[in-house]
């Protein structure tokens, strides 16, 4: 394990300039892309690659570009989602701020392959810095001919444009982003019609997350087949995790898709165990959309088998004993954590981020924050935990885009695997590990990242 | 939510008026609406930390748009302030990861050193308090954004106390 696609030059110095990116072998696969492929075999490689997007669904990236109109001849986009949103998720920005050179030279290669003359990278509002850092990184290879008109001579033209967001969750959700790109309020779209006919200005796009953009420039140097070898299954290649919670180690770790989950929460590698006195209680491995599992289901799947860092392994069992594995966003929580007050955190920020568009989550959101707000300050009943149960089912699939769902798996999940706690919380409401804790011991005095 | 009408003409300084027309060139043909949150936000910097009915109007006249279309926008993201701000709002994350991490400790500390509530200005015009969602720090908490940077593991009292006097300096200099 620890094979590095991504992340091999993080830690040189000045890798964020062109000069010291060029000199690690930045820009190769710009070159080799536009002066020896064309772009349909670009596609290929990376369909060959069996890339998945890295953002949350996972939908095959070759795939996704097969889609694009390029018969019509209109203007086609590309954009890159930098809308890093999603609670527990903390690896685009990581990437980008070490390496923005990659995202660019990504986004070259892939603009390359789709045809598309101008590419956005659409960067969260707060992001500031990072703004700076691409805007810079632009110039830089603007100047060196890596970008703008006629490319290495060889005919090709690229704009890309750094655009910031405002604060706002749901512009992650790929048609809200456009409608925000285009200067107005995030409201996911009716789809179909999908992005790839009738995208950004109506025109045919496609938009992926900066990890999956960034792992293009290894697939079109080193060939579809060799990212496919890495990995395991249908997971092909690495994954970055964004590890947080009660571990010793949180940061940004890359690792080959099929590292057991086990190994990953306690080898000094990477997160190096529990942080403090207690034992694991659940983990939520692919950022707070999906559901949590309990230690048990988190280190064994129901079947016994271990489980794994993949797509696959993640989601076996489906949502009586699996998870998905999103975002990778891993957030780990030990025995002295209160699951009815996680739940309830999550819920208010998937109340708080709703559009408002369809009435199943405007307002089951709502009710999830206040009765879990209910039971959390101790005056809940048993028959909330049903109602709890019925309104997120009555979300659950009935809504325009999956933030819906997303409110919904993480109340149902702590539901099924934790439901002696809400429980405890209708019998002994001042046993609360949340409130218990809050009193006694400020914060956990940490120790600095690695 | 209520935007404030301040009964004060919005001005650019040159510079801004330079960056928000480089802003409006890098858009294709016909989609200058795509820079109204960009230019948002070098209003709200420019009329001190807030964007009142004035400033927003402002950019619509800029932009070509009616105001209606400013305010929709204005309201809907959650980094516009409709109300005016201390020179340093003090945005603390309080979602589950950072919760688990002491960000309620965080938000109780930060009132308690500065006086003041959520959503209120100290006296002297420096500091407000906010809670905001995930802003992609969940590993490094407790945190807190201020302006252009994030402030991560805030887990001290001393740490919060060195902060507020970091920023105290500035505001002097
Ligand atoms: C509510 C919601 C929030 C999302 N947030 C993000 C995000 O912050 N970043 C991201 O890349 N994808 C996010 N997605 C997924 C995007 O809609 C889209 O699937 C993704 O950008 C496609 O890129 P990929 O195929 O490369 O993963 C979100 C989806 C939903 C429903
Ligand atoms: S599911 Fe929620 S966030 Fe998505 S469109 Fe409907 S109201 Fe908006
Ligand atoms: S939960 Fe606070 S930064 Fe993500």
């Amino acid at each position: 394990m620890g094979k590095r696609l991504l992340l091999e030059h993080a830690h040189v110095e000045s890798i964020d300039r062109l000069d010291v990116y060029r000199r690690h072998g930045g820009y190769a696969a710009v070159e080799k892309a536009l002066k020896s492929m064309s772009p349909a075999e670009v596609v290929e490689e990376v369909k060959k690659s069996g890339l998945r997007g890295r953002g949350g669904a996972g939908f095959p990236t070759g795939l996704k570009w097969s889609f694009l109109d390029k018969k019509s001849g209109r203007p086609r986009y590309l954009v890159c989602n930098a809308d890093e949103s999603e609670p527990g998720t903390f690896k685009d920005r990581y990437l980008m701020e070490k390496l923005p050179h990659l995202l660019l030279e990504g986004i070259i290669v892939s603009s390359y392959a789709l045809e598309s003359h101008c590419a956005f990278i659409y960067v969260r509002g707060e992001f500031r810095w990072i703004i700076k850092i691409l805007e810079r990184a632009i110039e830089e290879a603007c100047a060196a001919g890596w970008l703008g008109k006629n490319i290495l001579g060889t005919g090709f033209d690229l704009d890309i444009i750094v655009h910031p967001g405002a604060g706002a969750y749901i512009c992650g959700e790929e048609t809200a982003l456009l409608e925000s790109l285009e200067g107005k309020r995030g409201l996911p779209r009716i789809k179909p019609p999908f992005p790839a006919v009738v995208g950004l200005y109506g025109m045919p796009t496609v938009v992926n997350n900066v990890e999956t953009l960034a792992a293009t420039p290894w697939i079109v140097l080193n060939g579809g087949d060799a990212y496919a070898s890495i990995g395991i299954g249908k997971s092909t290649g690495t994954k970055l995790i964004s590890a947080c919670g009660n571990i010793r180690k949180p940061g940004v770790y890359e690792i080959e898709l099929g590292l057991s989950l086990e190994e990953f929460l306690y080898s000094d590698e990477w997160c190096g165990g529990m942080e403090g006195a207690y034992g694991l209680k659940a983990v939520v491995p692919g950022g707070s959309s999906v559901p949590i599992l309990p230690a048990s289901l988190a280190l064994k799947t129901a079947s016994g088998q271990p489980r794994l860092l993949s797509y696959e392994s993640l989601a076996e069992g489906g949502f009586e004993s699996g998870s998905m594995l999103g975002s990778g966003g891993f957030i780990v929580y030990d025995e002295a954590q209160c699951i009815v007050r996680n739940t309830f955190n999550f819920a208010r920020f998937y109340h708080h981020e709703s559009c408002g568009q369809c009435s199943p989550c405007r307002e089951g959101t709502g009710w999830l924050e206040r009765i879990l707000h209910k039971l959390e300050e101790g005056h809940g009943t048993l028959a909330d935990i049903d109602l709890l149960w019925d309104v997120q089912k009555k979300i659950e699939g009935n809504t325009i885009c999956p933030l819906g769902d997303a409110a919904a798996w993480p109340v149902a999940s702590a539901i099924r695997h934790f439901r002696h706690e809400f429980e405890e919380h209708v019998h002994h409401p001042e046993r609360c590990l949340f409130r218990r804790r809050q009193a006694a011991v400020p914060v956990n005095a940490l120790a600095e990242p690695v | 939510m209520l935007a404030v009408r301040s009964g004060k003409p919005v001005t650019f300084s040159a510079q801004a008026l330079e960056q928000a027309q480089q802003i409006i060139r890098r858009y294709p043909e016909g989609q200058k609406k795509s820079a109204l949150i960009p230019i948002l936000h070098l209003a709200q910097e420019q009329n001190g930390g807030f964007l009142s009915v004035e400033a927003m109007d402002y950019v619509a006249e800029m932009l070509d748009l009616s105001p209606i279309e400013v305010y929709e926008v204005a309201t809907f993201y959650t980094m516009f302030h409709l109300k005016p701000v201390g020179r340093y709002v003090l945005e603390v994350c309080h979602t589950g990861p950072c919760e688990i991490k002491g960000a309620e400790w965080l938000l109780q500390t930060l009132k308690s050193k500065l006086g003041v509530d959520e959503g209120e200005i100290t006296p002297d015009g420096l500091f407000s308090i906010r809670r905001v969602e995930c802003l992609a720090a969940c590993g490094y908490a407790p945190m807190l954004q201020c302006g252009e940077r994030y402030y991560e593991f805030l887990n001290t009292e001393e740490k919060v106390e060195a902060l507020l006097e970091h920023l105290r300096q500035n505001a002097n200099t």
